[in-house]
């Protein structure tokens, strides 16, 4: 059998408890929505235990050479000029129309080496604009293995795994550990949380002894489903659903700006000349066409627009992604881009762009069985959920 | 004697679809077809008992959706297969194959680059934007930019505002790669041997050019234009091949009320006061209408149906140095079971449900090019293979297969004698053997149409499949000649409605249907 997507390093565990066969697409490899029936225990472990999930779908790169620091410094938004070993950050990179390309992290893991994760494949961008500097990059993409651990416990598990080093690991720190692996804390969840890298050959041994460890504090796998409201709940963007990298959009109107998709604040003027610089001052100074909402709809009144033809009204529990517009008194104002059901905060989602300056009180239709309805959707501050124990 | 509204000389797919269209509209039509079945060139024949043969046109893309939906095409039995995958043999005994799956594509050019795997998404999302930006070109009259005539300068306007969307970059790519060669456009973007062949071999499908020749660019963006179910860039099989698809404009234009005469060649338009009022056929029988539109290529027309002195020297002129040498033949063979391929692994037989291309590097392709630019032909050619048996099992008896073979180059100038097409078909048939070593034990029996025959059966001068060549000076505003390229001609009531007239050759239905909108126009005017 030729005709297959790619599976990851850690397939054969992930296949083994697989119960449902909710299997989905990721960056050209098979891996779990969820792995139990539903994705109710994989997403309450993110909060309230850990939650164990294969992200080896994102793609790596590893940059090497006298120029390394310098290039990537120019290709991203964000001033990572003083970036230390063991230091990472988050940060979008643009086109020269100040057009997103792709998010994703960078670190610096030695001295002349440091690595970029990316959504799509950066293979060619990197390389263009490689261009004069005097580096290597190399997509290590297929010989790397992530697993991501997120949730309270995931200190404590890690920590178990690895040894006490995990203890003092800083909020976007990294570190060396057992010869060929790095732990981070980072993650998509807007929890504590931590990424472990892992060389392929050693995924099994590594997932084994998490999964070992963890089952003291309620470890649990988890699937792309219970990422997604955890990532919607912290109000964090993703390509392909909240905005068109700028390389894929048919038209300059589909691709998204930094400060269109909130992260303004990862956009550093200040520093020299990287790419998108231009364009990103001028919107800055001018204004934006749009900008990131968070919006909480009315799910009472849905409820009770139901009751009132005698159906229960249904909770979006698997998160939405789609297009969908949104008003103000008058007119579309925007988009929402993926909504969900919180179970933690008992609200109903959404992620939005509206123009700058909209009302705080907007609306959006939905369907109450076969009629559609206008329901309230309040602008509310992002991330919507956000836990001292992230950075603490 | 019944005097028509309009008589369309050939049922070719164009003529066809102009006589539908102009029945629907309520005129009187009738279709002289010179031979024993329209389609012309859309053709499915059973050459060998049992065996269903594609001796013209094989595949669909650039057909304009609104024919399909305005003539009702699927009621009248037009049923399309999309073809999922190319496969590109290569003697190495590897190959490369464009798989119907994103993900497997990409996966299938990183083993052979991984530059070209990244390049290939910008590449086809480039390719997406121009096709876009041009395809609305395909459905307007071609506009003369000199002219000051209010519809010509109406249309310009069109055709900035089409244009005028485009990003200025894709702007400056599609005048590069209108003007470039191919191969020198793909240089930039690729440096997977087979991958650029491949995508070189829609810039030399029909045209007697190399993929090194300047204008090659034009002829591959021309098959980007085409569409599937909105899907770019994509070919469908039509069930009981393109003979069958032909069946259904004629029977969409019978249900319209349009009349169709086979075995009815023309011999000559009938022109009174300097206006076309009828047709006389070879047999000589004589029929009379208020206008005449020839569906057959420009100089068959001009030069052979419409006598000498109705026309304006500079006209003739245009029309006899309209280029027309054609460098493509068609093979069919009849097989008594499926042949390998040994660069297919085990496992991945259905590669062969798709195209299967023998074009395994650019310099491959250029040398076919250069052994038949003075009048011979490759010793190896390069092949657009297709086994349409494996798609509609009704093209062959159960268990056998048909193959179609286009292969080019063999040029029209060769003095076609039976022995030379005998031995042109072993070369064919030796080259694919190279790839696929059970092929010669498999042939029940095989047929060969060079450009001679393409000439004699269909009736195309020279026997050029897009009823001459698509390049730069013939097209738009020049094809076939200047002032002359809005479907009409310079005798008075006579009309083009064929593959010579904007925007070309190719299984489109456009030129038939821009013809028809422009003619109703007229005549209502
Ligand atoms: C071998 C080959 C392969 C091809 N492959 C493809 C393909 O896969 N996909 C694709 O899109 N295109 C393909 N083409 C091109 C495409 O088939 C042609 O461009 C298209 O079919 C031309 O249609 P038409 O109606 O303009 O002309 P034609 O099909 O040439 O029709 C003209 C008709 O006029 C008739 N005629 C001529 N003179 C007279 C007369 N004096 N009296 C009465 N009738 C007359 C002819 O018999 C013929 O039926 C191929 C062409 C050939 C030859």
């Amino acid at each position: 059998m030729m005709l297959r997507l790619k599976t990851t390093p850690f397939h054969p565990r992930t296949e083994a408890i697989m119960q449902a066969n909710q299997w989905r697409r990721w960056g050209g490899y098979s891996v779990a929505s969820a792995y139990e029936m539903t994705h109710d225990r994989e997403y309450l472990a993110m909060r309230n235990a850990c939650a164990l999930l294969d992200v080896s779908a994102l793609y790596k790169y590893q940059i090497t050479g006298p120029d390394a620091h310098a290039f990537l410094d120019r290709l991203v938004t964000r001033d990572i000029s003083q970036m230390q070993p063991g230091g990472m950050a988050y940060t979008p990179w643009c086109d020269s129309r100040g057009k997103v390309v792709d998010d994703g992290t960078i670190c610096r893991l030695d001295e002349g080496t440091f690595r970029l994760t990316a959504a799509d494949p950066n293979y060619h961008w990197l390389e263009e604009n490689a261009a004069g500097f005097e580096v290597v990059i190399e997509d290590v993409s297929e010989e790397i293995g992530t697993l991501a651990l997120q949730g309270p416990c995931s200190r404590e598990v890690l920590a178990e795994v690895f040894g006490d080093a995990i203890r003092e690991l800083p909020f976007y720190g990294i570190i060396h550990l057992e010869d060929d692996l790095q732990v981070s804390r980072t993650g998509y969840s807007g929890d504590l949380g931590y990424e472990v890298w892992v060389p392929k050959q050693r995924a099994l041994e590594i997932w084994d002894r998490i999964v070992e460890k963890g089952r003291r504090y309620a470890l649990q796998p988890a699937g792309i489903w219970a990422l997604d409201v955890a990532r919607i709940e912290a109000g964090l963007i993703m390509l392909d659903v909240d905005y068109t990298p700028a390389n894929k959009a048919t038209t300059p109107a589909q691709a998204s700006t930094p400060y269109e998709l909130g992260l303004g604040w990862s956009v550093h003027l200040k520093k020299p000349h990287f790419v998108g610089k231009k364009a990103l001052a001028r919107e800055k100074a001018e204004g934006s066409a749009l900008t990131l909402v968070g919006l909480e709809i009315d799910h009472d009144r849905l409820a009770q627009e139901h009751e009132k033809i005698g159906l229960p009204v249904h909770y979006p529990f698997v998160p939405w992604r789609e297009i969908v517009p949104i008003f103000d008194e008058q007119q579309q104002v925007g988009y929402a881009t993926c909504g969900s059901w919180s179970p933690t905060l008992k609200k109903y989602l959404a992620l939005a762009q509206v123009k700058p300056g909209s009302s705080e009180n907007l609306h959006v239709d939905i369907m109450v069985d076969r009629y559609r309805k206008r329901f309230d959707a309040k602008v509310k501050k992002l991330p919507f959920f956000n836990p001292p124990r992230k950075r603490g | 004697m019944k005097h028509y509204d309009a008589i369309v000389i050939g049922g070719g797919h164009n003529g066809l679809v102009h006589a539908a269209y102009l029945a629907k509209a309520g005129r009187q039509v009738l279709v002289l077809e010179r031979r024993h079945t329209v389609g012309g060139a859309t053709i499915t024949e059973e050459i060998h008992p049992g065996f269903k043969f594609l001796i013209g046109s094989y595949l669909i893309s650039l057909l304009r959706p609104q024919v399909i939906q305005e003539l009702e095409l699927a009621k009248h039995g037009l049923e399309l297969l999309p073809l999922e995958s190319t496969l590109v043999p290569l003697t190495n005994g590897d190959y490369l194959a464009d798989w119907p799956d994103h993900d497997m594509t990409r996966r299938e050019l990183l083993r052979h680059s991984r530059r070209d795997a990244e390049t290939y998404e910008e590449f086809s999302l480039t390719m997406r934007r121009l096709s876009l930006a041009m395809k609305p070109l395909l459905d307007l009259f071609p506009p003369d930019p000199t002219s000051l005539a209010p519809r010509d300068i109406e249309q310009m306007a069109r055709i900035k505002g089409v244009l005028g969307h485009m990003q200025r970059k894709d702007f400056h790519t599609l005048c590069r790669l209108c003007t470039m060669s191919i191969a020198d456009f793909l240089d930039e973007w690729f440096e997977t041997q087979p991958l650029k062949a491949i995508k070189c071999t829609s810039g030399i499908i029909g045209t007697f050019m190399g993929v090194r020749s300047p204008g090659t660019g034009y002829v591959a963006l021309h098959h980007y234009l085409g569409e599937i179910d909105g899907v770019r860039r994509s070919w469908a099989f039509p069930k009981g091949g393109t003979g069958a698809f032909a069946q259904s404009i004629a029977n969409a234009a019978k249900a319209f009320g349009a009349e169709i005469l086979e075995n009815a060649p023309v011999h000559q338009v009938l022109i009174k006061h300097g206006a076309a009022c009828g047709v006389v056929l070879e047999d000589g029988r004589e029929f009379y209408a208020d206008r005449v539109i020839s569906n057959a290529d420009a100089q068959r027309t001009f030069l052979k149906l419409v006598p000498k002195e109705h026309l304006p020297d500079d006209f003739l002129w245009d029309i006899q140095r309209f280029r027309s040498a054609s460098p493509a033949c068609k093979v069919n063979l009849a097989l008594d079971g499926l042949p390998t391929f040994s660069a297919v692994p085990k496992g991945n037989e259905q590669l062969l449900r798709g195209s299967i291309e023998i074009a395994p590097s650019v310099d491959y392709l250029e040398q076919a090019y250069d052994d038949a630019k003075y009048g011979g032909w490759a010793r190896k050619p390069f092949m657009d293979a297709l086994i349409p048996s494996l798609l509609d099992p009704g093209m062959a008896p159960p268990g056998k297969h048909v193959m179609s073979l286009f292969v080019e180059y063999a040029s029209s100038e060769i003095d076609w004698t039976p022995e030379k097409k005998a031995q042109f078909l072993e070369v064919v048939v030796d080259t694919l053997a190279e790839y696929s070593p059970d092929l010669k034990s498999k042939i029940i029996h095989k047929h060969i149409m060079t450009p001679h025959d393409i000439q004699e059966v269909f009736g195309i001068t020279n026997g050029h499949i897009f009823h001459g060549e698509l390049s730069l000076h013939q097209l738009l505003f020049l094809k076939p000649s200047p002032q002359w390229a809005q479907y009409k001609t310079p005798v008075r009531h006579l009309w083009m409605c064929g593959s010579s007239t904007h925007p070309g050759g190719c299984i489109t239905g456009a030129p038939g249907r821009n013809a028809a909108m422009e003619l109703l126009k007229d005549w209502s005017a």
